[in-house]
């Protein structure tokens, strides 16, 4: 019994169809003690106000924008090295809720600086470095959706996957290169001495564990469908060949 | 190799081959920008740094899709890949023929136009070095386009939108250079960043636009 | 050394469209494919050719020994005849070019732009290609589309002077050339190919 057992499409979809449900059930309760915590059985910030309580929405989303991309590189190598369909598909399935989770941390990220820095947006590293980053998805969702034949599109998307990858880090640092920015250190650290107060600091960690539910639950959801059309697509397949074997293949 | 150079460069020299198109192109952004913005000396020379980095490197953008495409057209592409010459060989020439087509022209003529835009007078040799030492990048990372859109009806628009994000490095260490060259600052660092990513691009793109291109050819 | 194709299946978006096929072809021979249009012949040819993976099966003693011409001729309409000509020999690490002009009577159109022929004579020069190569196996696609009798006769003639010279020759073409070879009807081969798995078997 290997973990690679799940690489098939077959199985997958059994294994997500029984995680599926608890996966949605406890991404709704953590979301909804995170959120209802933060906002309203936490104290206001003595300089930030109410506003600093968009760092629950903020914070978890910027952290999944990130982790979604990695995910995707991740996948795009499985498929690369072992070529299993599910890998492929999950990477497809995972680029949009990276898409929006890039647009949530973007606009509450403005919505946050219109009061604490006196504009909605600046060019900022990390801003900018979002910004980016939301390019890349897009290049690489245009990929996806340009090329009819699905082996092909799942192999070019792959390595623009990668090379993407190493262009992100690459610009990260010439955008830091570039202006030294006015944004805050991170939030979260393992290094407690910068940390944010602990009355914050654990309804956050509420919510990015909803966040990561969230997202798990969506992937595994859009990769199921995914693999349905797949399937779909070669039963239609089949049938034609069976029906008319002789019928008009393009050569 | 050098036989694959040879005729792409005097296909693009020849009639519709487009060579020129590029420069005309750069010509005009920045005959447009004092339009744009206003004629103030002082402001034009501000700016004159991050306009032609950025007009250098749309003209480049510009010519890209025809990098490809022709070969794939008329199967030349096929015949290439079924001849010795190794693919990423082939693709690593089609980016010298475009550079010494686009990218060279731009580098030479940048200083002529850097004087339409009132660039600071010590500013034209860290701008023209910064131009050839970054638009060969531009070229390869444009190659790695190509190839992955070669395949696709009306992919234009496609490549930009994946080329231009692989470009924010060396635009930005590129512009940076030219900035501080022309406000009499140190640009060694910048230059540095920018040669290394240059070397960097053209050691490891030719692999990765291979293997694409092998993808699309099957 | 042959050419030799055991138990290959080939495939089009990961459907396959023949399958079972095998044949050796030495030096000295000649191999026509058959089949109705559509049954799969460019595919396979193109997976001999080495430009797509085959689905199952080998293709051995193709490597760095096959000149391959398709539908599309490949050539620049900007460049004169010579230059395309000499291009492609300078490819293949070869140089002599005027063999090849002579066999497809294309000598007195040397300095003619690509660009300016006819049909039949771009095909011509796409055959011409061939034989700058030096490489001795031949893998076409319906060679003699938009030629006329006479240039077939030449085509014929130069397939014919390829294999005296001991190359080889896989061909898919609907017209009776008049070269000495086996014939190999693929039609029977693709209705077996439900055999095999398509590549998105593992979606069923």
């Amino acid at each position: 019994m290997s973990l690679w057992e799940y690489a098939n499409p077959v199985k997958f979809l059994g294994l997500s169809e029984r995680l599926l449900p608890w996966l949605w059930a406890l991404a709704a309760v953590c979301l909804l003690v995170g959120l209802t915590w933060g906002f309203f059985l936490t104290p206001d910030d003595f300089r930030q106000g109410s506003t600093v309580k968009i760092i629950y929405l903020h914070v978890p989303s910027a952290l999944m924008a990130i982790n979604a991309w990695f995910m995707m590189l991740v996948a795009s190598l499985i498929w690369i090295v072992r070529r299993h369909h599910v890998s492929a598909l999950a990477a497809r399935a995972a680029a949009p809720v990276g898409i929006v989770m890039t647009l949530i941390a973007l606009l509450t990220g403005a919505i946050w600086g219109q009061p604490m820095w006196g504009t909605y947006w600046a060019w900022d590293p990390r801003l900018t470095s979002f910004l980016i980053l939301f390019l890349f998805y897009l290049g690489y969702v245009a990929l996806w959706e340009a090329i009819e034949d699905p082996d092909t599109a799942a192999d070019l998307t792959s390595i623009l996957c990668l090379v993407g990858s190493v262009f992100a880090v690459l610009s990260r640092y010439a955008v830091n290169f570039w202006n030294q920015g006015l944004h805050q250190g991170a939030s979260l650290s393992l290094d407690k001495e910068e940390n944010v107060a602990d009355v914050f600091y654990f309804p956050l960690l509420v919510c990015i564990a909803g966040f990561v539910l969230l997202f798990l639950a969506l992937v595994l959801y859009r990769t199921g469908t995914e693999i349905r059309v797949r399937r779909t697509a070669a039963l239609r397949a089949r049938a034609a060949r069976i029906v008319a074997p002789e019928g008009g293949l393009d050569a | 190799m050098r036989a694959l150079l040879i005729r792409d460069l005097r296909l693009a020299l020849r009639a519709g081959g487009g060579f020129g198109l590029g420069l005309a192109f750069f010509l005009i952004v920045v005959v447009l920008v004092p339009f744009s913005v206003g004629p103030q000396a002082a402001l034009l020379t501000r700016i004159a740094p991050g306009v032609l980095w950025l007009g250098a490197l749309l003209a480049c953008l510009l010519s890209l899709d025809r990098m490809l495409a022709v070969d794939w057209e008329d199967g030349a592409l096929d015949l290439l890949a079924t001849s010795p010459l190794p693919l990423e060989g082939v693709l690593a020439v089609k980016a010298v023929a475009h550079w010494i087509t686009t990218g060279l022209p731009l580098v030479v003529a940048a200083p002529a136009l850097g004087v339409l835009l009132n660039l600071a007078p010590g500013g034209y040799g860290v701008l023209v070095l910064s131009l050839a030492l970054g638009t060969p990048a531009l070229s390869m990372i444009g190659a790695f386009g190509a190839a992955l859109t070669v395949g696709i009806k009306r992919g234009g628009l496609l490549l930009s939108l994946l080329v231009l994000p692989l470009y924010v490095p060396t635009l930005i260490f590129g512009a940076e250079a030219a900035r501080r060259g022309a406000e009499g600052l140190d640009p060694s660092t910048p230059l540095l960043f920018l040669a290394g990513i240059t070397a960097g691009v053209l050691a490891c793109m030719p692999f990765a636009a291979g293997a694409v291109l092998r993808v699309n050819l099957r | 050394m042959e050419l030799r194709v055991s138990d290959l299946a080939v495939g089009r978006g990961g459907v396959p469209v023949l399958a079972g096929l095998s044949f050796a072809l030495s030096a000295g021979t000649a191999l026509v494919l058959r089949g109705p249009n559509g049954s799969g012949k460019t595919t396979l040819l193109r997976t001999v050719a080495g430009l797509q993976e085959p689905m199952a099966g080998t293709v051995a003693g193709a490597e760095d020994r096959i000149a391959y011409a398709a539908h599309a001729d490949g050539l620049k309409a900007a460049l004169s005849v010579a230059e395309n000509l000499q291009f492609w020999a300078a490819v293949f690490g070869q140089s002599d070019i005027a063999t090849a002009l002579a066999a497809f009577d294309l000598a007195g159109l040397v300095d003619r732009p690509a660009g300016q022929l006819s049909a039949g004579q771009k095909r011509r020069l796409g055959l011409a290609r061939l034989m700058v190569t030096q490489r001795p196996v031949w893998v076409l696609d319906e060679p003699t589309v938009s030629l006329d009798a006479a240039s077939v006769a030449l085509f014929a003639q130069a397939v014919r002077a390829h294999l005296a010279a001991g190359g080889s020759a896989l061909m898919a073409t609907h017209i009776e050339l008049g070269v000495e070879g086996q014939v190999l009807d693929v039609t029977p081969y693709r209705t077996q190919a439900l055999d095999v798995p398509m590549a998105d078997e593992a979606f069923l």
